[in-house]
């Protein structure tokens, strides 16, 4: 097995189990940690896609890496978005409460 | 005339700096006239694209793909830029405080997120490769989201937060999608994937990545079964934020499914995958339009209707498909109008709810009777514009439907037939139920003391009309909305 490939598997199980907390988690909380996890397997499938490169003599395709870095903030943005929404939904609903 | 294109994606991305120094007042002016300026600038590509029948097309900073990013303006990318930044501008006219009215004010950040709006809409409708165009769609999703919850009640934060989970799961399934794609093509440029595709038939895994990005983005524009977002979202808002996101925002993501399976997916993946797309529309205009006639709130009532006109999109597909060159293309542009007429009238039945609703300082449906003798210039609004979801002449949305009709038939879709007509009797019966109980005189003969705002309603009404003018265009394939078609860059190789 190539070490791309290892990768892409790897990936493809990340992005299984954030699937499966994305659709499964009860609070909001774990569906935004699923969100990141899914989102961290797509990263690494699309690194791994990046791997085929080298075939052009290249250590790697630089084009995937770029799309990834870009990928990583706004997913990031995203999940500053989502927090910041539970924190004022914990504020407002008052305390303790979890999203059903 | 390319520079046009930079600009409708600039200029509302500058006019956010004066809303940030200045007060709220100045601000909303700032906004307003910013705004003002970007329709101004849409309906120019527009002109110029209609003018020399070709499509404008940018190279940022002067590279070309597969290394630059390209803009390109089509007839249809055009028509939805000229829809968007018209409904955009006039809402953001409909959400000024009107001098000594007692209208809620809208605080500066509702106008910061139009202007965002503004420039996330046009750059979903001008990039032409996937990935900027996820970028595009992930900035519309972080724009609307917080217009959403501008009040910050529990229930919009809710709603909020339901919509951001959606929109979220949408983009990740995209995204993977796209890396699909670039790893069969090593290319996410539109033109440069149509010419490989035209030289070898794709695989099952392009099948799948355009499975994954469809499911995404019918995540983010709630076409059924994917709509749970969509009611309490819409419904929740504040009125002119229920307008754009019901009227524009949806738009976007739709716009790139019309792209992808009419565009992009060769005709016989298409043909395969459009009855999918076409039970989704189905079952969005017959379930969500039940549901609408049992809605006791008149936003909610409206919000589902959303929910099932855009379904009429989703029967577009295996019409556009279709093995006759004509009647497909009457059915793609029978569905491309529907999206533009849909956002005149919707946008016109959000701003007459939300002043019926200042009115009578609820929207619960049984408690509006005598509407139209307080509200009349709503109840108008809501009429006329509901007139275009029933399907009535002259309205864009009956050019639109017998479009859609005419081509079903003569292809032998008889099914998609019966649910068109179907869906216009749903409609009809909620856009009525408003329209009879304003007509009736309240059981205890007491109407509420305020009346309507007149100048807003009038921003209503002239949406509405909009909707209605679009119903003089001819019933043919637009010369218009086809420029550009297929996707090429001019003076570039392959």
């Amino acid at each position: 097995m190539s070490d791309a490939m290892l990768y892409a598997l790897a990936g493809a199980m990340l992005a299984g189990c954030g699937t499966y907390g994305l659709l499964t988690a009860g609070g909001a909380l774990g569906r935004i940690l699923g969100f990141n996890i899914l989102g961290g397997g797509v990263f690494l499938i699309f690194g791994a896609v990046a791997r085929r490169g080298a075939g052009a003599g290249l250590a790697a395709d630089p084009v995937p890496q770029a799309l990834v870095i870009t990928g990583i903030v706004v997913a990031f943005c995203a999940t500053a978005l989502a927090v910041a929404l539970l924190l004022r939904l914990k504020a407002a609903d008052g305390a303790g409460e979890e999203e059903p | 005339m390319s520079a046009l294109l930079v600009l409708a994606l600039t200029v509302p991305l500058l006019g956010l700096v004066p809303l940030l120094l200045a007060g709220p007042r100045v601000g909303e002016r700032a906004a307003l006239a910013v705004l003002a300026i970007g329709a101004g600038l849409c309906v120019a590509v527009g002109v110029a694209v209609a003018l020399s029948g070709r499509a404008l097309q940018y190279f940022v900073a002067g590279l070309a793909p597969p290394l630059g990013i390209g803009l390109r303006a089509d007839g249809f990318s055009a028509a939805m830029m000229g829809m968007s930044a018209l409904v955009l501008a006039l809402t953001a006219f409909y959400a000024m405080r009107a001098p000594g009215a007692g209208a809620p004010r809208m605080p500066p950040a509702f106008f910061m997120l139009l202007l965002a709006l503004a420039s996330a809409l046009n750059l979903a409708f001008l990039a032409q490769d996937l990935f900027t165009l996820y970028v595009a769609l992930e900035l519309l999703t972080f724009a609307a989201v917080p217009l959403v919850c501008l009040d910050g009640k529990p229930g919009q934060l809710r709603a909020a937060m339901t919509y951001l989970m959606f929109a979220l799961f949408g983009s990740v399934l995209y995204l993977l999608g796209v890396v699909l794609v670039y790893g069969q093509f090593g290319t996410l440029d539109f033109a440069r994937l149509s010419a490989a595709l035209a030289l070898a038939p794709p695989g099952w895994s392009f099948g799948a990545a355009l499975a994954l990005m469809s499911a995404g983005l019918m995540a983010k524009a709630a076409l059924f079964p994917l709509h749970l977002w969509l009611p309490p979202a819409h419904a929740g808002a504040p009125p002119a934020a229920s307008a754009v996101l019901s009227a524009v925002v949806i738009k976007a993501p739709l716009f790139l499914l019309v792209r992808l399976w009419a565009d992009l997916a060769p005709v016989p993946m298409a043909q395969a995958a459009a009855p999918v797309l076409a039970i989704c529309g189905a079952g969005a205009i017959l379930v969500c339009g039940v549901v609408a006639l049992a809605q006791v709130r008149l936003k909610l009532l409206i919000a589902y209707s959303t929910a099932a006109q855009i379904g009429y999109l989703g029967l577009m597909f295996p019409l556009a498909a279709g093995a006759d060159a004509y009647w497909s293309a009457l059915a793609w542009t029978g569905g491309t109008l529907h999206l533009v007429s849909h956002a005149f009238s919707k946008a016109a039945m959000f701003m007459a709810a939300g002043l019926i609703a200042e009115v009578f300082g609820h929207d619960r449906l049984a408690g509006l009777k005598g509407a139209a003798r307080v509200a009349p210039l709503s109840i108008a609004a809501f009429g006329i514009g509901g007139l275009s979801l029933l399907g009535l002449p002259p309205s864009g949305g009956f050019t639109a439907k017998v479009m859609l009709l005419t081509s079903a038939l003569q292809q032998g879709a008889w099914w998609i037939g019966v649910v068109v007509l179907a869906g216009g009797l749903l409609a009809g019966g909620y856009v009525l139920r408003l329209l009879v109980l304003a007509l009736q005189r309240p059981e205890d003969g007491t109407l509420p003391a305020a009346r309507e705002c007149g100048w807003r309603a009038g921003i209503a009404l002239a949406l509405a009309f909009g909707a209605v003018a679009l119903g003089f265009l001819p019933l043919a394939p637009l010369g218009f909305l086809s420029i550009g078609r297929p996707i090429a860059w001019e003076g570039l190789a392959p």
